[in-house]
């Protein structure tokens, strides 16, 4: 399953990350904010007014804002 | 006398270096631009213990050396001395945050491999002690193979010591460490991180409680509009004690000059022109002090990067992202800190839209316009508990700024700017309370840059209209406004102006306020003292003179013009600067003029048709 498809609040491990879906300034900041495969995440809130879009999710000790076409690229395994 | 060493910050956005910086250097600082580029060169004085003076440089945040933006790159350049006219840093302050050593160690290990003099400040321990973190920074320091130090910038907490280390470093010679790819740097920063964290207890954090109601799906988003709300009432209502106090000492100013001078034209100059003129400006400081205060308070205590998260589903809407928001809400004060704060949106398109639709975005220049003239036409009736209609008119001009916004962004993205949408990536800083000091010297600058705006565009634009409009004098039985050079001016552009309902002060006002939106209240200040003969030409004065001279589908006319004119030269020239050309800003001065004339003109035709 993808990250958009992640319960709020269920912990999961990154399997793997399709890059050459993500454009390269996109893909270098979710780099060096520390996505990576085998990293833990979960999904902490979901957009306003019942929208899914944009997701913020934890990861280690940060939270960081993205939107679905990212969270779709991201392939997790929920722990 | 030699150069000083150069001393920088350098570590990850949201990492507390703006405090310790402030801390550091105090009120003390320069702020300019590296050259050739428009990212913001912060240094200060800073004196060691041995009593050698430093400069501090603090560097924009980053994530990576491999840059992503225009200032990560500027961060890289200064620190490998490729930077332009800028010596390299003698000494580097990696700047950690010790609540979330796992993701600041990525780049903390990329900074410490260079072999540059370097030390650690372990920052905000306090925080990381409220998450429930001990820390441990001499076996952080082993693994790192560099001092470090435990620091509470905004309480002075290991300043002296880290001053005392700085010292040290700066003899040593550490040599280049052999550089590792991200994911090792990675997993070895998990490793150094877990080492060096004693104990971790479960208690919740407080981000995480305060974002359920903050971030919720249906709460956020109205306690980000009802906040936004608050803070346009309090901007009309909390700022009349000052505004009466500042009315009082320009009164008392020119009566003082008016008791001490001979009568004649340089009495004149002074007490209608200067004192007049520049006064009915700064009469407006108060609310621009609010406004910021406000900007800076949610900044600082990382409310707005929630309201960049509640915000992107709107914005992309319009092809941007809640990226943008933090520039647009910025321009809310002034388009110029606006415009240059869309350095931090990656995308260029992005980027480009957002700098051509700040000018929509109601600035405090503004403010004065608006003030007078809805106090002057517009009853001061209350139509429910702490809602005035003054207020609810301001609050529409406002929303009327930001729909154009909308409107504009969104034909912008389908035609000029068009092209894939960009994503929104952002990291979410934790909360803190903001601090006062950090809080005043953030004020301050804002307030001196209005400050000296006021001393010298609007002095000099206020000045030239008073000659403008003095001379040549009157013949006995004509009117000095029909006789004077500024009524010949505003006689040859009204028939432009006409159609949407100006009068020729009006017009006349126009010019002037080229310079800046605001001199528009100081040139009607001016015109009617001149006209009247009279010597009190207080911001009261000139309510009375519109509300007895305008009627009110003109009034109107007026303020839908100020919501979309580009009344302001200082915005061109940012816009030129920040796109490198004459071509966007010469756009958005065509397009901003098309939709002032167009909605004045409807503005005041269905006010008219109404029968106001």
């Amino acid at each position: 399953m993808t990250l958009e498809g992640l319960e709020p609040g269920r912990s999961a491990i990154i399997t793997a990350i399709r890059w050459d879906g993500i454009a390269d300034g996109d893909a270098k900041r979710l780099r060096a904010l520390g996505f990576d495969a085998g990293v833990d995440i979960s999904v902490a809130h979901r957009g306003v007014f019942g929208g899914r879009d944009p997701l913020a999710v934890r990861l280690g000790r940060t939270t960081i804002a993205l939107r679905r076409v990212h969270a779709m690229a991201i392939s997790v395994e929920p722990a | 006398m030699t150069t000083p060493r150069t001393i920088a910050l350098v570590g990850n956005p949201n990492a507390g270096k703006s405090a310790l910086f402030n801390k550091l250097t105090g009120a003390r600082q320069k702020i300019a631009n590296y050259p050739g580029v428009t990212v913001e060169r912060k240094a200060g004085r800073l004196v060691l213990g041995s009593g050698e003076p430093v400069e501090l440089l603090d560097l924009p945040g980053s994530y990576a050396f491999d840059a992503a933006s225009p200032d990560e790159e500027v961060t890289r350049k200064v620190v490998f001395g490729e930077q332009e006219g800028q010596r390299q840093p003698d000494v580097l302050v990696l700047v950690l945050d010790a609540a979330n050593l796992e993701q600041h160690l990525v780049f903390a290990q990329e900074v410490i491999a260079l072999g540059r003099p370097t030390v650690v400040a372990l920052n905000m321990v306090d925080l990381a002690e409220r998450d429930g973190l001990t820390l441990d920074p001499d076996s952080l320091g082993k693994a790192l193979g560099a001092p470090v130090v435990p620091t509470v910038a905004v309480r002075r907490q290991g300043l002296e010591e880290l001053l005392a280390a700085i010292d040290a470093a700066g003899g040593t010679d550490p040599g280049p460490r052999p550089s590792i790819g991200l994911t090792e740097r990675r997993l070895e920063a998990k490793n150094i991180a877990r080492a060096a964290i004693l104990s971790r207890s479960k208690r919740a954090l407080v981000a995480s409680s305060l974002d359920k109601v903050l971030l919720n799906p249906w709460l956020g988003p109205l306690i980000l509009f009802g906040l936004l709300f608050v803070v346009f009432q309090a901007v009309f209502a909390w700022a009349d004690p000052f505004i009466a106090l500042i009315e009082e000492a320009t009164e008392w100013l020119a009566a003082t000059v008016i008791a001490t001078l001979p009568g004649g034209f340089v009495r004149d100059l002074i007490t209608e022109g200067v004192i007049a003129g520049v006064g009915s400006v700064i009469v407006f400081l108060p609310q621009i002090v609010i406004l910021f205060a406000f900007i800076l308070v949610m900044e600082a205590s990382g409310y707005l990067a929630r309201a960049a998260f509640l915000m992107d589903r709107l914005m992309a809407r319009i092809g941007l992202s809640g990226r943008s928001f933090i520039p647009l809400l910025s321009s809310f004060a002034c388009a110029i800190p606006g415009i240059m704060a869309t350095r931090s949106i990656a995308d260029p398109k992005d980027r480009l839209t957002t700098i051509l639709i700040a000018p929509l975005m109601t600035c405090s220049a503004r403010l004065p316009v608006y003030a007078v003239i809805i106090a002057a036409v517009i009853p001061s009736a209350t139509i429910g508990p702490g809602i005035g209609l003054q207020g609810l008119v301001l609050f529409a001009l406002y929303v009327a700024g930001i729909v154009g916004a909308m409107a504009v962004a969104l034909v912008l993205r389908r035609t000029v700017t068009a092209g894939e949408a960009s994503g929104f990536i952002m990291e979410m800083p934790r909360y803190q309370w903001p601090r006062l000091r950090d809080l005043l010297i953030g004020l301050w600058q804002r307030s001196w840059v209005f400050l000296r705006r006021a001393g010298t565009i609007i002095f000099a634009a206020t000045v030239i209209l008073w000659l403008l409009l003095t001379f040549p004098k009157a013949e006995p039985g004509e009117n000095q406004l029909d006789a004077s050079f500024a009524g010949q001016i505003a006689d040859t552009l009204q028939p432009a102006f006409e159609p949407i309902g100006f009068n020729r002060e009006m017009t006349l006002a126009l010019v002037p306020a080229m310079a800046a939106r605001e001199v528009a209240v100081a040139s009607l200040a001016t015109t009617y003292a001149v006209e009247a003969e009279n010597e009190e030409e207080t911001e009261s004065a000139l309510r009375d003179q519109i509300a007895a001279r305008w009627s009110l589908p003109t009034a109107l006319a007026f303020l839908a013009w100020f919501v979309f004119a580009p009344q302001c030269l200082s915005t061109i020239a940012v816009a030129r600067r920040e796109t490198n050309g004459w071509k966007w800003p010469m756009f958005m001065l065509g397009y901003l003029f098309a939709l002032a004339y167009v909605f004045a003109g409807v503005t005041y035709w269905l006010a008219l048709a109404a029968g106001w």
